[in-house]
């Protein structure tokens, strides 16, 4: 069962022809990972996903992407989709608030007033990101006093809090240090079983760990896509026999 | 120092130091003088208000000159009313010009369309260009009239008639360093907060203008000390009656207003009772500026 179908998107940046006639199905509850050379086009087709190139300027898009069997490119209510289909984004993003309140940001934004209710979402939010147990003790300090590997797992919990069930992330750990970046990673292993995940990524390690799917870009053309093993080990196109062994990108 | 040896150059390396490097020396000093010329200009200021203002504050006594509601030099000095008129006239207009200018700043920054945003935004910079006297022409053309109208009473140069002007007033300042500063942001506040289904209007009130903060409060700061340090519109719309004022609907006299109007004539005790009143002017001005350096450092520990 297919969580997103991508069909035949065209997207343009003003004439920069971003994304070139994608066709990408999107498992439910496994993590598919976006990978390329940068500037491929991989952020660009994670972001039509809870349509967030809507904030672009002069951005035309074409074709379309059905979640669950609805095109989120009809007349939808996008905050509905934003929540359902969550984002964690390349820089830890908390807002300037304390760790509290960015976690019970989504709830109060959706008109949530029951406290009871927001502390339980918060606290569960943080269990599962795997976070609880280092900020229990200062839940009301400000989010910007954590280290950059926890501000990103804040976050993840931000984003869980509004219980989607997509989680797009896009190179979350490029900023972090390989000691956050192997905690994001053991953390996406339980994430996986609840959600359904699309990770950009510029590692090909990471991908080849934490990854079901791998679809392979290249200059705005989805090249292939297939069960991460397979891509890695017995690649179709030559491109991305190049780029897997290392030898550009 | 390869090539230096291939080229047969001495290999001594570096040239040792000048003994005194006039050009560097020349700089510093420059920049030294640059910076002590506000400096000195604060200290003498206050120097001179103080020491002029000092054998008023003696002969009248500080409480009676405070608190004191008659002002007929050169037997009473009290300046109760003005200081009354000066706070009320400054508080009406952050009440009214504030919001305004926020919404103003807001629609700038996120809502206004580019072209639109072009059109409003040379005009608030123009209305921070305009001399104040000519902000007094229009609130004697326009609010002063409208105000005798509205209300039914013989003259408009009341309390009220200030505080508009004052409103308007300050609205360029506080406008343009609110935008300024939710322009600054860094965009992933807006697009973390959108990302979690938040609507804009919600992700402007809960995140951008929180965030943009001790940026608005310092507009503000600016706006106040603009509207409590305003002498010329003040006059042209306020009356200027040398007692207190009953409500917004009668005329009051602001304590920059008893400086300019009387400072031609005083002489002895009735001109030290001027520079009094400017040490109380000051003594706001530094009050408002402590207050901003708190609001601010309580935001940094925030
Ligand atoms: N906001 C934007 N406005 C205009 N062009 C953009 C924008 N974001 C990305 N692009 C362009 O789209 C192409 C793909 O970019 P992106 O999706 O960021 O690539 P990747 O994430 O694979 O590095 C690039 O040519 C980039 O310059
Ligand atoms: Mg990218």
């Amino acid at each position: 069962m297919n969580k997103l179908e991508v069909n035949n998107l065209n997207l343009f940046y003003g004439e920069n022809h971003a994304l070139k006639d994608i066709s990408l199905p999107i498992p439910a509850k496994q993590v598919t990972a976006l990978i390329g050379p940068s500037g491929c086009g991989k952020s660009t087709l994670l972001r039509t996903l809870n349509r967030m190139n809507d904030l672009v300027e002069g951005v035309k898009i074409e074709g379309d992407v059905m979640f669950e069997g609805e095109n989120i490119y009809a007349d939808i209510d996008v905050k509905q989709l934003r929540m359902r289909v969550g984002m964690v984004f390349q820089k830890p993003n908390p807002f300037p608030m304390s760790i509290y309140d960015n976690v019970a940001f989504g709830l109060k934004a959706q008109g949530e007033k029951d406290k009871e209710l927001i502390s339980e979402v918060v606290e569960e939010s943080l269990r599962s990101a795997a976070l609880w147990d280092e900020v229990k003790e200062r839940l009301h300090t400000p989010a910007m006093g954590l280290s950059g590997g926890q501000q990103q797992r804040l976050c993840i919990a931000r984003a869980i809090a509004m219980k989607p069930e997509v989680i797009l992330m896009d190179e979350p750990t490029s900023a972090l240090d390989p000691i956050a970046t192997h905690k994001i990673e053991e953390l996406m292993d339980e994430l996986r079983k609840k959600f359904t995940i699309v990770i950009v990524t510029h590692s090909m390690n990471q991908a080849k760990r934490i990854s079901d799917k791998t679809a392979f870009f290249w200059m705005g053309e989805l090249v292939e896509h297939a069960d991460t093993d397979t891509l890695f080990q017995h690649p179709v196109d030559s491109r991305t026999q190049g780029y897997v062994s290392g030898e550009f990108g | 120092m390869e090539t230096a040896s291939k080229m047969g150059q001495v290999t001594t390396s570096l040239t040792p130091a000048k003994k005194i490097d006039w050009i560097e020396r020349l700089f510093h000093g420059l920049f030294f003088i640059s910076a002590m010329v506000g400096v000195i200009s604060v200290i003498t200021i206050g120097w001179f208000v103080f020491y002029e203002g000092l054998p008023a504050f003696k002969e009248a006594g500080l409480l009676n000159f405070i608190f004191g509601r008659e002002w007929l030099p050169p037997a009473l000095y009290g300046i109760s009313s003005m200081i009354v008129a000066s706070l009320i006239s400054t508080v009406g207009a952050v009440l009214i010009g504030v919001p305004i200018a926020i919404m103003t700043a807001v629609f700038l920054a996120e809502i206004a369309p580019k072209w639109m945003a072009n059109i409003v935004r040379p005009a608030v910079e123009l209305l921070a260009g305009i001399p104040s006297v000519v902000y007094g022409f229009f609130g004697l053309i326009v609010i002063v009239p409208a105000i005798e109208a509205v209300f039914d009473i013989p003259a408009g140069n009341t309390l009220l008639a200030g505080i508009i002007v004052l409103a308007i007033m300050i609205l360029p300042t506080v406008i343009t360093i609110s935008e300024t500063s939710i322009r600054a942001l860094t965009p992933t506040y807006k697009a973390g907060a959108l990302a979690l289904g938040a609507s804009h209007i919600y992700t402007i009130f809960n995140v951008l203008l929180p965030a943009a903060k001790s940026g608005i409060y310092t507009g503000i700061a600016l706006g106040i000390a603009r509207a409590i340090g305003e002498t010329m519109a003040i006059i042209m719309v306020m009356g200027n009656a040398p007692a207190m004022p009953g409500s917004l609907l009668e005329p009051a006299r602001s304590l920059t207003a008893n400086i300019a109007m009387e400072m031609a004539y005083a002489t002895g005790i009735h001109a030290s009772s001027l520079y009094s009143t400017g040490i109380v002017l000051l003594a706001f001005i530094i009050l408002l500026n402590a207050g901003l350096l708190y609001l601010n450092r309580q935001r940094g520990h925030a």
